[in-house]
């Protein structure tokens, strides 16, 4: 049997010298999609069209279907309208947006131009974390390039289509990830969640209809309009079309991100990383980004890596962040961190999770200092379960999931942890 | 005392409108406007949140918030390069804890403290999205992975 291998859509070849200029790109087809747009005209809702057969589903975390996420914008209506780029990558165990963008940057502004173009927005803002310098300044550098080669910009080709990018820096905030307090952050404020409804496809950006993808969403467009619908979803599997880049790290030889197509086998992933560091055996596997439930080692080398097979094992694919522990760590040490994570992120906006993520945290951190209870572990699970759902934002849930996970397969852990005269 | 007239340059406040004219509100340049005043003063003081809201035409509490909403920007004074310092799940599964500790006694310092000759601020970092070269750290913009503690002293000397 041949070792498993990967398939690059959204990261340029390995080989690649300078891949992120201009002159790469369009060697390889690059920004062929967007000029035959503006050519033909085509209609916008045969690049919506092509978006949902092709099986696209959001590469942030939720998974949802692109082509629908962008039909929900008013096409119709008059007035300005916006496409955003989340590359606010902050879900601890990320870091594929940071490749992209440092090495494929123009493929997020034809992906980004395509979007908008079947949105019916002439501007479009990509908001990178502040943190991000680097991928920064390549994404700045391929703007420019873009603007000199008339791909960006007004009457593009001659037509009456315009369209123009800018990026905007993040300033260090994991919360500007959740797509409202992006737009909040956009707009020159603290970025705390919005209630919803109204969707951003009503009331986004600047009180105006915007649709917002994550950067491996965008970037996978326009290869899927070059070269067909079909061509995507058949990478893939049933229900979770085309590539995605695993970012896989903790305890493995080979750190690093993967594109493979979706429903690869986690053995064959784990494999391609080089396996578990020193030849040691895996204790459990964090499949989607620190917030996503773990799974222990058994049912997770038994799963595919796809929105169903990790679904079935309870987990989510999230954003494909592969948090990979071997048999030697601490269970209450890694919960008591991401603990710590989610509390010292929560905007404080809504009171269970502004409270409920200090009390989760407080609670970890005793039971590691040899302090806490019996008490404690059911305490644990009762305000994970009621901060859970009673927040206008997805961050309880993200503090909630761990918490309840790792109590569920790894309780005699921090059993262990609790002094033995409370134990009678 | 109050001061009169702005204290940023005529650089800081042509790079501040260029920015605005990115959006249709001057609010949305505020995070750039406190970046540029940050690169040039250090830190961002009364003064700055003061002279910022007055170029974007702001109320200050609207600065202020934003300066103390975010992580990278620094409402008291720091050393020159700040160095974060990825403490969180990825960097702990490996050794970020050593590399913490090592950076801190090579530098004389506790984490949070800056040292006494103003060039390095040490602070514990969340995730910096670098994971697959953990553990890792920035100094100022600039990204160091697959981090060593013997080799910490390579990576500082170049920050001076």
């Amino acid at each position: 049997m041949s070792s498993p291998s990967e398939i690059r859509v959204c990261l340029p070849p390995h080989d690649a010298v300078t891949p992120w200029t201009l002159a790469f790109y369009r060697e390889r087809g690059g920004y062929d999609a967007w000029e035959k747009v503006l050519k033909n005209q085509t209609p916008r809702e045969e690049i919506i069209e092509t978006l949902k057969t092709s099986g696209l589903r959001g590469r942030g975390g939720a998974g949802f279907p692109t082509g629908l996420k962008l039909s929900f914008m008013p096409r119709d209506a008059q007035g300005q309208k916006y496409i955003v780029c989340n590359s606010d990558e902050s879900e601890p165990g990320t870091f594929k947006d940071r490749d992209i963008l440092r090495f494929n940057p123009h493929q997020v502004i034809e992906g980004m131009a395509l979007a908008g173009y079947a949105i019916g927005a002439t501007i479009g803002f990509n908001y990178i974390r502040g943190e991000y310098y680097e991928p920064w300044q390549r994404f700045e550098a391929a703007l420019i390039e873009a603007r000199q080669a008339g791909l960006l910009g007004e009457n593009l080709m001659g037509s009456e289509i315009a369209f123009e990018l800018h990026s905007q820096r993040g300033a260090g905030a994991y919360i500007c990830g959740e797509e409202t307090a992006l737009l909040e952050s956009l707009e020159g404020k603290k970025g705390q969640p919005r209630f919803k409804p109204p969707f951003p496809a009503q009331v986004g950006a600047f009180g105006k209809p915007t649709t917002i993808n994550n950067t491996e969403t965008l970037a996978s467009i326009p290869p899927i309009i070059r070269n067909g619908a079909e061509w995507f979803s058949s990478i893939g599997v049933e229900n979770s079309g085309g590539t995605k880049i695993y970012s896989v790290s903790g305890h493995v030889n080979r750190p690093g991100n993967y594109e493979v197509p979706m429903g690869m086998p986690f053995r064959d992933l784990l494999e391609m990383a080089g396996g578990v560091q020193d030849g040691r055996a895996l204790k459990a596997v964090i499949p989607g980004g620190s917030s996503v439930p773990v799974v222990p080692a058994d049912a997770i080398m038994e799963c595919t890596m796809d929105y169903d097979g990790l679904s079935q094992v309870g987990s989510a694919l999230g954003a494909g962040s592969v948090i990979v522990m071997d048999e030697t760590t601490c269970m209450v040490e890694v919960l008591e961190r991401i603990s710590y994570f989610y509390f010292a992120e929560s905007c404080g906006q809504c009171t269970p999770c502004r409270e409920g993520t200090g009390w989760l945290y407080r609670m970890i951190r005793r039971i590691r200092n040899g302090e806490g209870t019996h008490a404690d572990l059911d305490r644990l699970k009762s305000v994970a379960d009621r901060i859970e759902g009673r927040t206008i934002c997805a961050l309880g849930d993200a503090a909630a999931w761990p918490v309840q996970s790792f109590l569920k397969h790894f309780r005699h852990e921090f059993e262990a942890m609790i002094p033995r005269e409370e134990a009678a | 005392m109050e001061q009169t007239g702005t204290i940023l340059t005529e650089a800081i406040i042509q790079k501040i409108e260029a920015e605005a004219g990115k959006y249709p509100t001057r609010r949305a340049a505020v995070k750039s406007a406190l970046r540029y005043a940050q690169a040039e003063f250090g830190w961002i003081s009364e003064g700055v949140v003061k002279a910022v809201a007055e170029v974007l035409g702001l109320e200050r509490i609207e600065v202020f918030e934003v300066a103390t909403f975010y992580d990278m920007f620094y409402t008291r004074p720091v050393g020159k390069f700040p160095v974060r310092v990825c403490t969180n799940v990825s960097c702990l599964l490996r050794g970020a804890d050593g590399i913490m500790e090592a950076l801190c006694q090579r530098l004389g310092v506790e984490e949070g403290e800056t040292t006494a000759d103003g060039r390095f601020t040490v602070f514990a970092a969340e995730c910096l999205g670098a994971c697959g070269g953990a553990p890792m750290m920035a100094v100022g913009d600039d990204y160091h992975e697959d981090l060593k503690a013997d080799e910490l002293d390579n990576v500082l000397a170049g920050y001076q």
